[in-house]
């Protein structure tokens, strides 16, 4: 008997545990979802890279994505469109609220503009601006710093400073 | 009461993650193809590839990120990223999930004919992609 009441007693808590984790784990596997359908046709571009005003636009153009069909179904395109407009970019990051190409932002231009080749987009090595993971090594977990840099045939980055 | 509430989560879990295997999509896409055709004739490899290799009348073959041997690891054909093995001999994370299949075939028939594929377009590529083994 009293073991009964023991095993019913484990399985409220259980219930109950299970009834707390969703909000955790919500925004864990909106993270992850993010990660594994923006990044299976391009690095997953971080949020922050854009305001949410921009990505408000382009979860609601996925089935012409820059001229792919990148659709999701609804659940998961509501679940990363959140994830997205909650850690989209403000600040200089948020300046440009029509611009949905990365490319196209003035902070994305500027950073781009110093002692680069203008050609680096379009060579061979690294054939797109999309192509982030061509220069920045450690795109793909969302490191975009100096120090992973480096240009396909030129080696590492030159620092000045 | 509780337990059996339990079991019907858990089975409910179980559902919506359940695996499928290439030869039930190749069931499902052949009763689709006898609806929506009454001289369906089976799938065809070599049709398949065939249809894996041309153009269907836009800039894209299904080789274009694929690449010509479909074993072999592709790559996008815009923005260079790297594409796994599409063939289930080598890479058998392929065509064993619903929703994922459901997902690219919309996607790529859309990118590549700019409409959706026929059941026996499905079939025939399925087919073709199984038969090849390296």
């Amino acid at each position: 008997m009293k073991g009964t009441i023991m095993k019913i007693r484990f399985l409220l808590l259980a219930l109950a545990a299970a009834a707390v984790t969703p909000a955790f784990a919500a925004t864990e596997s909106a993270a992850a979802k993010w990660a594994n359908e923006c990044g299976s046709c391009h690095v997953a571009y971080p949020a922050k890279f854009l305001p949410a005003a921009s990505w408000t636009k382009i979860m609601s153009g996925l089935d012409k994505h820059f001229g792919s069909d990148a659709s999701l179904d609804p659940a998961t395109n509501k679940l990363i469109a959140g994830y997205l407009a909650a850690n989209a970019g403000s600040g200089k990051h948020g300046e440009s609220p029509s611009t949905l190409r990365i490319s196209d932002t003035r902070w994305f231009q500027r950073e781009h503009s110093e002692e680069m080749d203008p050609g680096i987009f379009k060579s061979p090595l690294v054939k797109s601006v999309a192509n982030c993971g061509a220069c920045h090594t450690a795109a793909a977990k969302g490191d975009y710093s100096e120090r992973s840099i480096r240009i396909p045939g030129q080696g590492n980055r030159r620092h000045d400073d | 009461m509780k337990t059996s509430r339990i079991l019907l989560v858990l089975a409910l879990v179980a559902a919506t993650s359940a695996q499928a295997a290439p030869a039930d999509f190749l069931k499902e896409f052949e009763t689709q193809a006898r609806a929506e055709s009454a001289a369906f004739k089976g799938f065809s490899a070599e049709r398949g590839s065939q249809f894996y290799r041309a153009k269907h009348g836009a800039e894209w073959s299904c080789s274009s990120c694929h690449t010509d041997n479909p074993a072999a690891p592709g790559k996008h054909a815009k923005t260079d990223k790297e594409i796994k093995p599409m063939a289930p001999a080598v890479n058998p994370e392929r065509f064993n999930d619903a929703a994922k299949v459901e997902k690219w075939f919309k996607r790529n028939c859309g990118d590549v004919l700019n409409r959706a594929c026929t059941a026996q377009e499905k079939g025939d590529f399925l087919t073709y992609v199984l038969s090849v083994r390296k």
